[in-house]
């Protein structure tokens, strides 16, 4: 236990190991606090990674629709791009979230919400990551956002 | 030092806004001033927020949710000072500028502004903060559609003006 708290490196890098191995990416989200604090969880299909945010009563902002919170959705959509990064970069480090910049399309009903993520561009340093979240279709988006990390 | 809520005349109003969000209560976010020009929203640490478990720094996703929620009240309070009334605004967009990590183990604070309030969109900025405002942790410009007050409902009208309590 102490080793995992300061070897932080080794950690992060084990765990994507594992992770990839067992072909089971919530193994990376039991280890974020904030992830199971809103309760989302992922899949993988293929080569591709899905993101699902179950809908949870804690998770509602506005009560009287109701709708998810916008902060949950963004919150839901930067950890989705921080998995992302991890995965298919296989990052030694989680991921620094440097800016995130939202768009909100539809409201997000209390129902399961989606995401999917695109690193379209990564340097050395900075990736560049597009996120796209849905409910009941793939293609009615509730919200998109683009945001960049810091991965060195 | 306690501070006179007569120079925040719409913090009772703030508050009971965002105790109505369901998200913020878990988040125990506590309005601490709110007027016609700003809203100051207290984040208190918890593990549960925890987004880099090796360094106990709470996730972005839980400064992007005080930052929308102060700019939001913020919006609320602008149009309550201006029209009386009381509108639900949505976000339309928000960008949010990560300066520094978040400290753990003490509170983030989020100051929010509505600079502009046109016929059918509100502009928002806000900083996060710990120590200082001037040493943020983040910046957010945000934008909010205006829409009519009749859409805001009675239950959560008389909610937010502390009717029936």
């Amino acid at each position: 236990m102490s080793q995992m708290q300061h070897t932080g490196e080794m950690n992060v890098k084990e765990i994507v190991k594992k992770a990839t191995e067992l072909n089971d990416f919530s193994h990376l989200l039991e280890h974020v606090p904030y992830a199971k604090f809103i309760g989302m969880e992922v899949a993988r299909f293929g080569d591709e990674l899905v993101f699902q945010l179950p809908a949870k009563d804690e998770n509602i902002g506005n009560p009287t629709l109701p709708a998810i919170h916008g902060g949950v959705i963004a919150g839901f959509m930067e950890m989705s791009a921080i998995v992302q990064l991890m995965v298919f970069m296989q990052t030694t480090k989680v991921p620094k979230i440097v800016d995130f910049s939202i768009d909100y399309l539809r409201a997000g009903y209390h129902r399961d919400s989606f995401a999917e993520c695109k690193i379209t561009r990564q340097g050395r340093r900075v990736a560049n990551v597009n996120i796209n979240c849905w409910q009941t279709n793939r293609k009615a988006l509730i919200a998109t956002a683009r945001a960049h990390f810091l991965i060195d | 030092m306690k501070i006179n809520p007569e120079f925040f005349p719409l913090t009772d109003l703030a508050r009971r806004f965002v105790d109505q969000l369901a998200q913020c209560r878990r988040l125990k976010l506590g309005v601490l001033e709110a007027s016609e020009h700003h809203v100051l929203i207290e984040l208190p640490y918890s593990t549960e927020l925890i987004g880099y478990p090796n360094t106990g720094v709470i996730h972005g996703g839980v400064i992007t949710t005080l930052m929308d929620t102060a700019s939001g009240s913020a919006v609320v309070c602008s149009i309550f000072d201006k029209y009386k009334s009381l509108e639900l605004s949505p976000t339309l967009d928000l960008r949010v500028d990560y300066m520094k990590p978040a400290e753990p183990h003490k509170s983030v604070f989020g100051f929010a502004e509505c600079y502009k309030l046109s016929s059918s969109v509100a502009f928002t900025r806000a900083i996060a903060y710990q120590e200082s405002i001037d040493d943020p942790i983040a910046h957010a410009v945000g934008s909010f559609m205006r829409i009519s007050p009749e859409m805001v409902g009675e239950p959560f009208r008389r909610a937010l003006m502390g009717e029936g309590e």
